[in-house]
């Protein structure tokens, strides 16, 4: 598939306003559904398939990328019969290791690119930086947007950027963050949204996991609402996802009650769907142990990478 | 990917034992249960199963007679006398025993009702024991609600309540009574009277003096014998535009005030820079919350043609998410049919829009076999002349109409003689003012739809009645003003 770099057409910026209260009010609504027995472990093997296993530390080394990525194909091997994570995401100089590693299996390796968190450089280093990750073998690209020149009024700038770090992409797919702790309010959330998703985005992002408050479920539902009208207008599918704060298994089933009723079923895909989380694989296999073997097991059970 | 098999919710299934739903139920009068002079009982069905839950006994026009004169002599003997401090206390302790009891009372509001227990466990009930909280807090501080006034109390109030909100209703309407010093006599619409029964027994266990607050149960006719009743002071009644037109034929010439709560046709507005999404969920609260059985349903939809398209097929696709059955099932959206009558009374309206030429779209879930249930529904091509946007249809149907400007919909939203309630949702801040100040309702919302608060007046203009119930404004119906 090959990419036709968009030109920034002021329209996207015509969406309708965001009113906070009605969307908490929604949100909590998507916390009461019931889910438990069969649900609940249908919901588990899919937030574990739906998780890019994060590490992104400055004492990020080899030695820690290749025990995740060993995590990543035997989450809990005492359990027989469970996915794998859809993704390890690293920083660029940690992409060919975590490819290497990898190997032979289906999980993807997405690397974050463009001066991750902050993103305070040049467009020249960004793209190189996002060249790097991919010459290594990044499947896919975690980028994020120039949160300064959105606040600045500069649209067009950041639109420009993320078609430019896309092109740079060629197959990998890219995953633009909006860091929406730093957006302000939820109408700024809707408008980044658009704007990401108009210039090619193909997952758009909630939080690179350094700024609190990274996701929420608000938030992201204001996401997934500009992908489903990008859908109803254009028929083209983009992906979601929640980074930072979700780390109990209970708060990813109810993420994916609203991807049912937001997006529908079609979104509940590791395709379409992730969660960025580096603790929540645990709490998971914990539950998905519990409802195996009838009790909780001790945290100890469960490795550490 | 471990299984493609499609995600769904588990059964909730809320277990009917709390209810503790006793097989006979007689009349409160005078703080005891006592048997109808008529010997007479009639039977309160579950509307989601058909089943029977409990017999009622129907009250004659000499039960109520006793119910009055035990009204009245508990207010001369009791009520009129007891410092202000000490009736707070009461009605606060009856708001504490309905908070300990919650789930029981939700539990029987949604077995006898229909409505999900979703919304009975959070907000009939809870909603309930805040107007006593509130109104307890008034009982002693009438000089201060009403200055340089003297605000003395009436005497014997008759209240009617509908079938919608049984408990909170009862709850809107004894409060206030009780506040300010006055005894009730209240009878319950009779396809639920459950809950209204439950409260009488709080009362009881709240050790009211006896024959404060009476409740008697049955048909129409008895409420009839409450309203024509010569001891009565005050009639305070829910219920539909044609009895309240009844009752206020009734009461005409005597010295009974009156404060009538009836049907309504909300207007709930969207304009093109209105918070689309959230607008939604307004419109799909406003009309489908207690399976539209609300008499400040936002029935009337008018959207701005500019958005028209695109937000009717949003509310389409909601629509075709909403989850409805069992309401005992805490996943249940939309409920059961309060009865076979209202359900039949729907789907005849349902034809008649059909007939009018209206289109029609309607949720494709299932609907259980057994029990009274309709689909969510809603009609698009609708026009200011058909009977679907002139008359209450008091259930899950939508009606959608356009318009181009502010004026048009202003004039819209007026034309109609129920004037209760309305919506408007907008970005403008200068706008909200401009249509609120310009709109013959009650209740405008703006930017959300059916939020209730004890301390926020309700009530209606025009066919939608008069007097106000909650906050402040609702102490008024029960006192009459006397020279300091």
């Amino acid at each position: 598939m090959t990419f036709k770099k968009p030109v920034f057409n002021a329209q996207i910026l015509n969406h309708p306003p965001v009113e906070q209260t009605g969307v908490e009010e929604r949100t909590v609504r998507f916390t009461k559904r019931s889910i438990k027995g069969p649900s609940k472990m249908q919901g588990l093997l899919m937030v574990l398939s739906m998780i890019d296993l994060t590490t992104l530390e400055g004492k990020d080394t080899p030695g820690k990328v290749n025990q995740l990525c060993t995590k990543a194909v035997h989450l809990h091997d005492q359990v027989p019969g469970l996915p794998t994570v859809a993704a390890i995401c690293v920083y660029p100089s940690m992409v060919s290791i975590a490819k290497k590693a990898l190997k032979g299996s289906s999980i993807k390796v997405a690397s974050v690119a463009t001066a991750f968190p902050s993103g305070q450089t040049s467009l020249r280093i960004k793209l190189a930086d996002t060249r790097l990750a991919v010459e290594d073998g990044a499947d896919e690209v975690d980028m994020v947007i120039s949160r300064g020149k959105f606040l600045a009024g500069e649209y067009a700038y950041v639109f420009d950027e993320i078609a430019s770090v896309k092109e740079v992409c060629g197959t990998a797919r890219l995953k633009v963050i909006l860091e929406t702790g730093e957006l302000g309010t939820l109408d700024q959330v809707r408008k980044a949204s658009s704007i990401a998703i108009a210039a090619g985005a193909d997952f758009i992002k909630t939080s690179t996991g350094k700024i609190q408050p990274a996701a929420t479920l608000p938030v992201t539902l204001v996401m997934l609402e500009t992908i489903r009208d990008h859908y109803h207008k254009t028929g083209k599918k983009v992906g979601m996802k929640p980074a930072g704060g979700i780390s109990k298994s209970k708060l990813a089933l109810h993420y994916l009650v609203m991807v049912k009723e937001t997006l529908g079923d079609v979104w509940l895909d590791k395709h379409w769907f992730r969660f960025g989380a580096s603790s929540l694989a645990n709490d998971v296999l914990m539950q998905v142990a519990k409802e195996t073997m009838g009790n909780y097991q001790s945290p100890a059970y469960f490795s550490i990478d | 990917m471990a299984t493609k098999k499609k995600w769904e919710y588990s059964p909730a299934p809320e277990s009917k034992q709390p209810a503790a739903i006793a097989s006979r139920y007689e009349l409160f009068i005078n703080g005891k249960w006592v048997k109808p002079t008529s010997s007479n009982y009639f039977s309160s069905i579950n509307p989601a199963t058909e089943e029977k839950l409990s017999e009622i006994a129907t009250a004659s026009e000499a039960d109520v007679n006793k119910a009055v004169q035990a009204s009245r002599q508990a207010y001369e003997k009791y009520w009129k006398k007891m410092a202000p401090a000490e009736r707070a206390k009461y009605i606060f302790r009856i708001a504490r025993i309905m908070q300990e009891r919650a789930r029981e009372l939700a539990v029987t509001e949604t077995l006898d009702g229909g409505k999900p227990i979703r919304e009975s466990r959070d907000f009939d009930i809870p909603t309930a024991a805040n107007h006593f909280f509130y109104y307890a807090g008034w009982a002693d501080k009438l000089d201060f609600a009403f200055p340089n006034k003297k605000a003395n109390s009436l005497g014997v109030a008759g209240q009617i309540t509908p079938w919608n909100f049984p408990l909170l209703l009862a709850a809107w309407k004894i409060a206030p009574a009780l506040a300010t010093g006055n005894t009730v006599v209240l009878k319950p619409a009779e396809t639920t009277s459950l809950t209204t029964l439950k409260l009488a027994a709080i009362i009881q266990e709240a050790d009211l003096p006896p024959g404060v607050v009476n409740v008697i149960t049955g048909a129409g006719q008895t409420g009839a014998w409450l309203t024509q009743h010569k001891d009565i002071d005050k009639i305070a009644f829910t219920g539909s535009t044609e009895v309240g037109r009844i009752i206020q034929r009734t009461l005409a010439g005597s010295h009974k005030k009156l404060t009538l709560e009836l049907g309504g046709k909300g207007a709930n507005i969207i304009f093109e820079d209105a918070p689309i999404d959230q607008a939604v969920e307004g419109v799909i609260n406003g009309i489908f919350f207690n399976q539209g059985h609300v008499c400040c349903a936002g029935s009337r939809l008018y959207v701005q043609e500019s958005i028209a398209k695109k937000f009717v097929q949003k509310l389409k696709d909601r629509i075709s998410t909403l989850l409805v059955g069992d309401p005992m099932d805490k996943n249940t959206d939309v409920g059961a049919i309060n009865s076979a009558q209202q359900l039949k009374t729907i789907q005849a309206y349902i034809k008649i829009g059909k007939a009018e030429g209206a289109d029609f779209f309607e949720s494709d879930c299932t609907l259980p076999q057994k029990g009274f249930f309709c689909r969510p529904s809603l009609f698009t091509n609708v026009a200011q002349s058909n009977r679907i946007a002139q008359e209450e249809i008091f259930g899950p149907v939508l009606c959608i109409l356009t318009f181009r400007t502010d004026d048009e919909v202003i004039e819209k939203a007026n034309n109609s003689p129920y004037g209760l309630s309305a919506g408007i949702w907008t970005d403008k801040g200068s706008r909200i003012f401009n249509i609120s100040k310009q709109i013959r309702a009650g209740v405008i919302w703006a930017n959300t739809y059916n939020l209730f608060d004890p301390t926020s007046p309700f009530g209606g203009y025009k066919e939608s009645g008069f007097g106000r119930e909650g906050g402040l404004q609702g102490l008024q119906p029960y006192v009459q003003f006397v020279k300091p």
